[in-house]
């Protein structure tokens, strides 16, 4: 287990910024954590980092306990903070053989070559930290969090701020990490969480409200079905659809007929066997795909309202 | 911790902050030595450095402060403190490196100071006529202030994330344990009770004590508890921002 965080709670006055927090990462995993602005993400990060100390509990890298032995847990962990902090009145190369520095590595100037062909640094590398674009300093940020070549990688909203096609970018470096490290980002972009990782955590108000498989998440909301068809003459009779098991609504909406079902099993087929019996020409059938985004947004309504 | 060091001492070469405390601290030492009329040696008539001694604390007073301003206090407004304070190093050795980083700052202004010391020598009449071991010991008196004003100094740019409300805070800790105890001492109300024991709580009192060229443990000790003092105050704030 490389990551294990214990009922773990951060108290600011009478806030609980995080909340009996516990979950377990293993190697090889991305795990995206999710949750609404101020739901404790960063402060959860900050204590897994040893930035800050929890109020209670503890949490393990890769064995070693952030209260017993901080500097081990630093010596495992690559960290990101948001909003990325750099000295802006360094070289690019410089700053990375600082931080190579502060980590003891061997051959400091073999890694931070390797660190900014990596990174996509090369042109860059001889140029102000200051002088940089936000794309770029986001991959000094990434490569100096990466330079000791940790077994977990904390990354605090690696992509914000970033164009599309940086964001393409950063996100390919991420997946190609999540091969071998334990890679635990935030975000706000539900796409990314998608597109890259394996497993999500959703909090809200410090708690933990859902920790899943990415493909398993959808199942969280009821397990509804909802196709869209479109026929060469939409206007037929619909009593024929509604017969199909598992059918519970057909409307005729001018985006094309809407067929709800809760059927657990895929209901194209039956759809489709239909039309046909029927005599119809199917022009265009799809099935709404449940995305993150509407898991996130109705698992952290349901726990504000709660 | 020599990371830290050398990334500090890099910043100030690298910037204009290093040249410009070394050029403020010789030109304000030099025309109070060499050229104003009521404190220059060369009217004086006595081969002394006593000038140097008495101007530097002054100088120091406020180009210490404006070194240290931005040891702390730049890293939490821009958050760079929380990139430094989680790798994998100790509050202790960010503390010294960037200690001994200032400290050394202030000794590059100093250095140059030797040259008074060389020209006065050869001044003398006969030339070599200048009591030496008062100003070994003057050295040595002032570097342990500037030592002590580099701690109050970084402590004061630790509290707070504001570089201003550090110069400030840091510049007044600095002349006020250097020269407002001395002061204190004198009020009516302290007189023949608790004067001598006021006196010897400021800098100045050990600061002259040792510019006499007497190496008095005593003084030593003094020095060296203020700065401990003001490290571990400084290394206390760092930890706050745990809590």
């Amino acid at each position: 287990m490389s990551l294990s965080v214990q009922s773990i709670t951060k108290e600011y006055g009478t806030q609980k910024a995080v909340n009996d927090l516990s979950f377990n990462v293993s190697g090889g995993t991305i795990m995206g954590f999710l949750g609404p602005n101020g739901a404790g993400k960063s402060t959860t990060m900050k204590m897994v980092s040893c930035y800050i100390s929890p109020t209670s509990g503890t949490a393990e890298v890769c064995g070693y306990d952030i209260h017993k032995n901080p500097l081990d847990v630093r010596k495992h962990i690559g960290y990101l903070p948001e909003n990325n902090p750099l000295y802006l009145d360094m070289y690019v190369k410089e700053y990375l053989q600082f931080v190579a520095g502060i980590h003891r590595i061997n051959k400091k100037a073999n890694r931070v070559s390797d660190l900014i062909e990596m990174t996509g640094l090369g042109k860059e590398q001889h140029k102000l930290i200051g002088a940089l674009s936000k794309g770029y300093r986001q991959r000094v940020g990434l490569a100096q969090a990466m330079i000791h070549n940790p077994e977990v990688l904390i990354l605090d909203e690696p992509t914000s701020g970033l164009d599309m096609n940086q964001l393409v970018d950063i996100r390919n470096l991420i997946t190609e990490l999540g091969k071998e490290k334990t890679v635990i980002l935030s975000t706000h972009i539900m796409q990314e969480v998608q597109a890259m990782c394996d497993r999500v955590i959703i909090i809200n108000n410090g708690s933990l409200i859902a920790d899943d498989p990415i493909e398993k998440l959808a199942d969280r909301i009821s397990g509804e079905q909802i196709i869209t068809i479109n026929l060469l003459n939409n206007d037929v009779s619909l009593a024929v659809l509604e017969n199909i098991p598992g059918v519970t609504q057909v409307k005729n909406t001018k985006d094309g007929i809407v067929i709800s079902s809760d059927a657990k099993s895929d209901i194209r087929k039956n759809v489709f066997e239909q039309a046909v019996a029927s005599g119809w020409v199917i022009i265009e059938m799809k099935k709404e795909e449940i995305s993150v985004e509407d898991v996130f947004q109705k698992l952290t309504k349901e726990t504000t309202n709660a | 911790m020599l990371s830290i060091y050398w990334k500090e001492v890099n910043s100030f070469f690298s910037s204009l902050i290093a040249y410009m405390v070394i050029a403020v601290f010789l030109i304000m030492t030099g025309l109070f030595m060499w050229v104003f009329t009521e404190t220059n040696i060369l009217d004086y008539n006595y081969a002394t450095l006593e000038q140097l001694f008495s101007i530097a604390p002054l100088v120091f007073l406020f180009l210490i402060p404006a070194v240290t301003m931005s040891t702390f206090a730049e890293e939490n407004q821009k958050g760079t403190i929380e990139f430094l304070s989680t790798k994998p190093i100790t509050d202790f050795q960010i503390v010294m490196g960037k200690y001994l980083a200032n400290f050394t700052l202030v000794l590059f202004a100093l250095l140059p100071t030797l040259i008074y010391y060389y020209s006065v020598h050869a001044l003398g009449s006969p030339p070599g006529n200048l009591d030496s071991g008062g100003i070994l010991g003057s050295y040595i008196g002032l570097t342990l202030l500037a030592a002590v004003f580099v701690a109050i100094g970084m402590w004061s740019s630790s509290i707070t994330n504001n570089q201003i409300v550090a110069f400030i805070v840091g510049a007044f800790l600095c002349f006020f344990f250097h020269w407002a105890f001395s002061f204190l001492a004198k009020l009516p109300i302290f007189t023949g009770s608790l004067d001598s024991f006021i006196n010897k709580l400021g800098i100045n009192y050990h600061y002259s004590s040792i510019s006499r060229g007497v190496l008095d443990t005593r003084d030593i000790v003094y020095f060296i508890s203020m700065i401990t003092v003001f490290m571990l105050a400084t290394l206390t704030s760092l930890s706050w921002r745990k809590a």
